[in-house]
């Protein structure tokens, strides 16, 4: 089929073809073709919204020389008469490869260093890379483009991080690239993905990919100033592309928020490829000002009849089949600029059915539409050349039957820069419908379809359905069926010839041979196509969607929760101050805060929760996290200062709520153990439903990781590359780059031009007292080494983590002033814990040592409580000093015990009720409390409870009975959120 | 609290003049009697103001004050204690490991896919500085199991003070542990295949190589066997009633599947994992199937479930009526010693204390076996027991002075008791 097009094609473009003057021509006369070609009586849109009713459209040289109802024609004009027919700008696509082949994956190990030179010393950092340098033309894709009503797309080389320029191409099949080519450096690209012609390991993650392109800027601006003395092409075509629009792929709604939030820093607006789910988040995404891309690639049902299979679909992905298509209006609702892709689908053919589809959950066509011309256009700066039929743009357009978007329109013709390219020949005629004739008694219905592309038919007998084949080809139908007696093979055969009439007439022979004239009548009713647009505008379809929550999925909430004034009466209330554990006490929480601690309080407006035989506590404080973020190593790098936990954020984490219902309510989300300088953390409250910025504790100083021992020399990989490998190692790497930093901060301070170096920023601010280190931590050789590397800087240590033979050196410890946060009883995991003992923590408190218990684990940390327990157990702690241990002491060492940790009038008021004694392993959280807040209440869980089981079926039914109307189902799939450990590899 | 410091200054007064606690306690040679405690008879039963009597390793005498029970041999006065009887870890890898990430201190996985006839205890370390650590939380007995392949091979139950493998068995080879092929795959995303869960293509193949593996281990036992075959050989136990077959499967088709095929094949089944067994607790309870529950201290398996549904877990089952136990699960080995808080924890769930202190005792004693020696405080049973100064099952109160394994007077001593010591007195001193 699509070889007879492209035949077709090629004869009816030759005469549109231009010679040019400079190119010398030896197979013939040179014949320049200087026709207007001008089409009539159509209905032409301009625009989208400027749209002119049986108009004329005159082009020449592919350009638009006028639109109207009032146009001169030139005598030298062939005349199309296209009435009936609608004529729309052809589409563009921003984010394409067309014609630009991906690079393939480059094997081998991976390593630390470029494999290029004379570029920039990442190889991921590609700037340089000039879609037109690579471009060739692809005509069978550019078929599929131009079916899909597609005139030009940017293309672009689709590796690495920054990508380098795109090209905006137009689909001519004639005329070579330089017709083709109408802007070679359109677009910058960047992603947030690797190339993949290095396998240079930095960066592992996506903190520092975000990192990385920061540094990159600065790298570029000391490039500029002439601050790096050798020749890198990289920065110098960064440089050179800065007046550009940057578009970047983001790929999903919470990238585009992080994404956004690096281009601000520079003062750089990207336009974002947008992952589909931007409707979750969509106060978020308007406040980013973007612009964006679209994919359409709405996900498919899954086939939920094995209920096996099916229970471990989560509704979070079940809603996300349910809710996609409502993203372009949410968007469009919004006032958010968007364009579509075709990136993403299968093939550009499922454009029309997926913005169909979106049109049913409520988006204007004319939004629609706009996304495929003017909001590209505008994005690329070119609103007269593309993207409308505006004098003096490019001769893109579209021939449809009717309006588009419609179901049964068709795209006749696709023009190019003047070039003609049919899609569905409108000389053809249309015979679909309804037809029906008798003989010998029998009548039967047969009924067309798809008879200008692909014809179908279906032909019955009294309800009996038969086999049918239908071809339709220069004006002949010729339909087989099978007789009416499906015992036999037996076949019929009809042979019309088409003409003006309504009814199919012509030749019938049965299976005996015997031939008869049949009429096969067309039905009445008018189901034409010309109906249809009128009869389905732009207004919702009968759409059943669930609500959206944050997050999106199970115990989501559909607005978060307030502060709330609450009185709580006759609790033990475990104060962690002077006063102890005090017994039958009321507390009252008021504008986010603890008002009053007493006996017999009352207040007016107050909620009053009986806390009579329960105990208020305050929140519990993990200082070792790994929960919420979508990266925790970067170990490209043996340090990594430069990258931030709070670029990578993750709201969406169950493992929020999961805490919360343990009775937590702070954590430090800490990098990984990866490489000795780690990266720095982010300090959250855990305000579920929020966003990644909300969650942020706005009072915490800042803190970075630093990591010692097995891990950091990469003890298990047999085949390192990266130094350090010893112990002895790990202490020269930290004196090199405290040396380093402190010449640095020594220039910045002095007023010398310097590098702006993100790592030495970060180092900088630990030696001017700026940033705290929590530092894992095991063996008492290194724990005593960290602590005279930080002395002999000039700084102090202010935390070791996991620590866990810290009991033995306690009293340098607790001479230098560091704080210790372990684990209550690990052990015997790997060889430098052979001598960690669950006393350690009652040994490091006893010596006065300022000692929490954490849980670097997203299971443990939801029952601290009973980790906490655990050291009286061992070590007889006292039932005070140990809940302490998961409350005020991780506060001491965040320094945030100025707000939280104890339940102190005018502390914020993260609090939990207990059912129990909370050190018990029998106490549950009943309420959990932030700033006044409640993120947690147990009542409100079990209604969530039915709420997510109602939901599930509501959704499973709903997808079983798309799969009953015949749609096309996906396999069970379940993503599996990782649990991030230390160790963890991401 | 202060008798709690109390207490910790007496201990520590009375260790520092002990010596040798690794070694292993000698056989009773003198009667024992406990008195004046809080006895939990491990049966969902509790005997205030108790008195136990043991005898050559064998308890020959409980009851409450009214028993009139006469004080024999050594006298324990444990007023304001706890009595309980030793906790049973099932299917755990102590003395196969004892640094996981140390590969050659790790002897849990032979290569191979049917290995029925690889045993666990040939290597278990009975001086290993792990097991040595359960002990001070109560865990005194614990089946040994291998787990690699298909079919890993066969347990053995061990009791945990001991000189040698040979010693320490208290019941050898119960049992073979197959593990049942899952319905679910990952994505090797390494391959370029999208990470995350999808249906198991291949499942109805492997559960069929396991079926074939029983019939032809059955074909062969039916023959003359005079060329040996090692590992058809090592299932005839399986089909004779002897040992127990331990299914690993967690999820309710794998259940399903291994409960019809245990059936059909009149074998002994066991589940282990079970995670989703609250789903078939009809088809468990109509076959007298038992379950060992992964510990409680786990997450929920999917975004949706109840937060607390690994918590609850244990109940479902204990209140549908099936047979229930807790065991370590795929922790790491040095986690069987927090077995009682993993029974504790179903107690916030609304189980009984009793009966929450089943799922580590009499239940397990039960599912493995070995219910006539162990798993209650009952008179004809061993003197596997000991004597806690709180609630055992809650970390605020598991604080063991005395426990026994066969009568014999155990050390509680640990390699992490001697360090706490050691620098304990190093800072006293300073």
């Amino acid at each position: 089929m699509i070889k007879k097009y492209l035949i077709l094609m090629m004869l009816l473009c030759t005469f549109s073809l231009m010679a040019q003057e400079h190119v010398p021509k030896n197979d013939g006369v040179k014949s320049i073709n200087t026709n207007y070609t001008v089409f009539t009586n159509a209905k032409i849109y301009v625009t989208p919204t400027q749209v002119i009713d049986k108009g004329t459209l005159l082009i020449h040289n592919g350009k638009v020389v006028a639109t109207g109802t009032t146009v001169n024609i030139p005598v030298n004009a062939v005349v199309i008469d296209v009435s009936g027919k609608s004529i729309y700008p052809s589409f563009i696509d921003l984010y394409s490869s067309f014609g630009v082949e991906k690079p393939k994956r480059q094997n081998g190990g991976s390593r630390y260093d470029a494999n290029r030179e004379g570029f920039y010393w990442n190889d991921h950092i590609r700037p340089e890379q000039n879609a037109v340098d690579y471009f060739e033309y692809d005509s069978k894709t550019a078929t599929a483009l131009r079916k899909a009503g597609f005139g030009v797309v940017n293309t672009h080389l689709q590796d690495g991080i920054m990508r380098g320029t795109g090209a905006l191409v137009a689909l001519t099949n004639e005329g070579g690239n330089g017709e083709r080519i109408l802007n070679d450096r359109s677009a910058d690209y960047l992603s947030l993905s690797k190339s993949v012609k290095t396998s240079q390991s930095y960066p592992s993650s996506l903190m520092g990919t975000l990192a990385l392109i920061r540094q990159v800027h600065h790298d570029a601006d000391w490039y500029a100033k002439g601050g790096i003395t050798i020749k890198d092409r990289s920065l110098e075509a960064f440089n050179k592309n800065k007046g550009i629009v940057k578009i970047i792929a983001a790929g999903s709604k919470i990238n585009a928020l992080r994404v956004d939030k690096v281009g601000d820093e520079f003062n750089t607006q990207y336009v974002i490829l947008g992952g589909g789910d931007e409707y979750e988040r969509i106060k978020d995404i308007k406040a980013t000002n973007a612009s964006f891309i679209l994919p359409l690639n709405f996900p498919k049902a899954y086939d939920v009849e094995d209920t096996f299979a099916a229970s471990v679909l989560d509704l979070s992905t079940m809603r996300e089949w349910n809710q996609r298509p409502s993203n372009p209006k949410a968007l469009a609702d919004n006032g958010i600029t968007f364009s579509f892709t075709v990136d993403g689908l299968k093939s550009p053919d499922m454009l029309n059915a997926n913005i169909m589809k979106a049109i049913e959950y409520g988006l204007d066509k004319t939004k629609a539409l706009e996304a495929l011309t003017t909001v590209p256009a505008q994005i690329l700066g070119q609103p007269n050349k593309i993207g409308s039929l505006k004098n003096g743009a490019y001769a893109n357009f579209l021939i449809t039957s009717g309006e588009l978007f419609n179901k049964g329109t068709k795209i006749y013709e696709n023009w190019v820069k003047g070039e003609r390219n049919v899609i569905n020949d409108m000389t053809v005629k249309d015979i679909d419908g309804d037809y029906a004739f008798t003989m010998a008694g029998t009548t039967y219905d047969i009924s067309i379809s798809g008879s200008s592309s692909k014809p179908k038919a279906d032909v019955k007998s009294n309800g009996k359905q038969l086999g049918a084949k239908i071809t339709y080809k220069d004006n002949w139908v010729n339909l087989t069926f099978t007789s009416t007696d499906t015992t036999k093979q037996e076949f019929m055969r009809f042979t019309s010839r088409v003409n003006q009439g309504d009814n199919l007439s012509g030749k019938l022979i049965d299976p005996n041979g015997n031939s008869v004239f049949v009429v096969a009548q067309k039905a009445s009713n008018d189901d034409g196509k010309g109906n249809e647009m009128t009869k389905r505008g732009g207004k919702a379809k009968d759409v059943k969607m669930v609500p959206v929550t944050y997050p999106n999925g199970a115990y989501g909430v559909s607005q978060l929760p307030k502060q709330e004034t609450v009185l709580f009466k006759n609790a033990t209330v475990w104060s962690n101050e002077s006063d102890g554990i005090l017994k039958n006490t009321d507390v009252l929480i008021k504008e986010g805060k603890i008002a009053k601690i007493g006996t017999n309080l009352s207040n007016r407006n107050a909620t009053v929760v009986d806390a009579t035989g329960k105990h208020l506590t305050a929140g519990i404080i993990d200082e070792h996290s790994h929960l919420a973020a979508a990266s925790i190593n970067e170990g490209g790098q043996n340090s990594s200062a430069e990258v931030t936990i709070e670029d990578v954020l993750d709201p969406e984490d169950i493992g929020i709520y999961r805490n919360l219902a343990g009775g937590v309510t702070s954590i430090q989300i800490l990098h990984g153990s990866a490489n000795p300088i780690g990266g720095r953390s982010a300090i959250i409250k855990l305000k579920w439903g929020e966003s990644a910025d909300g969650l942020i504790n706005k009072n915490a100083p800042k803190f970075i990781k630093f990591a010692l021992g097995e891990n950091v020399k990469q003890s298990r990989s047999q085949n390192g590359t990266r130094f350090p490998r010893t112990r002895m190692g790990v202490e020269q790497l930290f004196i090199d780059n405290f040396t380093r930093a402190k010449e640095y901060d020594a220039k910045k301070k002095n007023g010398q031009p310097f590098r702006y170096d993100l790592e030495m920023e970060t180092l900088a601010e630990i030696l001017n007292g700026e940033r705290f280190i929590s530092c894992h931590s095991y063996v008492q050789s290194e724990i005593n080494m960290m602590m005279k590397v930080a002395e002999r800087f000039g700084f102090k240590m202010n935390t070791f983590t996991h620590i866990l033979e810290g009991y033995k050196v306690a009293d340098i410890m607790k001479e230098h002033g560091v704080g210790a946060s372990t684990f209550s009883d690990w052990w015997a995991y790997k060889y430098e814990v052979n001598d960690a003992i669950p006393y350690n923590a009652s040994i490091m408190h006893n010596v006065g040592i300022t000692t929490a218990i954490n849980s670097d684990d997203g299971e443990m940390s939801r029952r601290l409580n009973q980790e906490a327990a655990k050291t009286m157990k061992y070590g007889g702690v006292s039932e005070e000093d140990a809940w302490k241990m998961v409350t005020l002491n991780p506060a001491k060492l965040l320094h945030i015990d100025n707000r939280v940790g104890s339940i102190k009038v005018g502390k914020d008021a993260d609090v939990v009720l207990w059912s129990d004694n909370p050190l018990s392993v029998y106490a549950k959280a009943e309420k959990t409390m932030i700033e006044g807040a409640t993120y947690f209440d147990i009542e409100k869980d079990k209604q969530m409870r039915l709420k997510i089981k109602q939901e599930r079926s509501e959704l499973m039914s709903m997808m079983l009975q798309e799969k009953n109307k015949g749609m096309k189902t996906q396999p069970i799939k379940v993503k599996e959120k990782q649990l991030l450990h230390c160790d963890s590899m991401d | 609290m202060r008798k709690l410091i109390y207490i910790y200054s007496v201990l520590m007064l009375s260790c520092s003049l002990t010596f040798a606690q690794q070694t292993p306690a000698d056989k009773q040679t003198q009667a024992i009697t406990i008195t004046g405690a809080t006895i939990h008879v491990g049966d969902g039963t509790v005997i205030e103001q108790g008195t136990v009597v043991f005898e050559n390793g064998k308890i020959t005498a409980v009851g409450d004050s009214n028993s009139n029970i006469t004080a024999k041999g050594n006298v324990i006065d444990a007023s304001g204690k706890h009595i309980y009887p030793g906790f049973i870890g099932a299917n755990t890898n102590l003395g196969l490991v004892e640094v996981d990430a140390v590969n050659a201190s790790n002897d849990q996985v032979e290569m191979g896919s049917m290995i029925p006839h690889v045993r666990s205890l040939i290597a278990y370390n009975a001086e290993s500085k792990v097991v040595e650590s359960m002990r001070p939380n109560g865990i005194l007995t614990a089946q040994v199991s291998p787990n690699g392949g298909r079919i890993s091979g066969t347990s053995s139950i061990m009791q945990l003070d001991a000189w040698n493998w040979e010693d320490a068995v208290l019941k050898a080879d119960d049992g073979i542990h197959l593990n049942w092929p899952s319905s679910f795959t990952r994505g090797r995303w390494w391959l370029g295949e999208p990470p995350g869960l999808k249906p198991n293509s291949n499942y109805g193949s492997q559960v069929n190589d396991v079926v074939n593996f029983v019939k032809e281990s059955k074909a062969y036992l039916k023959g003359k066997r005079t060329t040996k075959n090692m590992p058809f050989e090592a299932m005839e136990g399986l089909f004779d009633g002897s040992q127990k077959l331990y299914v690993h499967v967690n999820d309710e088709k794998g259940i399903t599947d291994a409960v019809n095929f245990a059936v059909e094949n009149g074998m002994k089944m066991v589940v282990i994992g079970g995670y989703q067994a609250y789903t078939v607790t009809g088809l468990l309870k109509s076959n007298n199937i038992p379950v060992l529950l992964d510990h409680t201290h786990s997450l929920p398996a999917n975004e949706d479930q109840d937060y607390d549904l690994p918590y609850k877990n244990p109940k479902l089952l204990a209140d549908a009526g099936v047979l229930v136990g807790i065991h370590t699960g795929n922790n790491s080995n040095f986690q069987t010693r927090n077995l009682p808080f993993y029974a504790g924890q179903v107690v916030g769930q609304g189980m009984g204390k009793e009966d929450a202190l089943k799922l580590i005792t009499s239940n397990i004693a039960k599912i493995l076996g070995i219910d006539n020696q162990l798993g209650t405080i009952e008179v004809g049973k061993n003197a596997t027991l000991f004597v806690s100064e709180g609630d055992a099952l809650d970390m605020k109160g598991n604080q063991l002075t005395h426990a026994f394994i066969d009568g014999r007077a155990i050390s509680l001593e640990t390699h992490q008791t001697e360090l706490w010591k050691r620098y304990h007195n190093k800072y006293q001193g300073q």
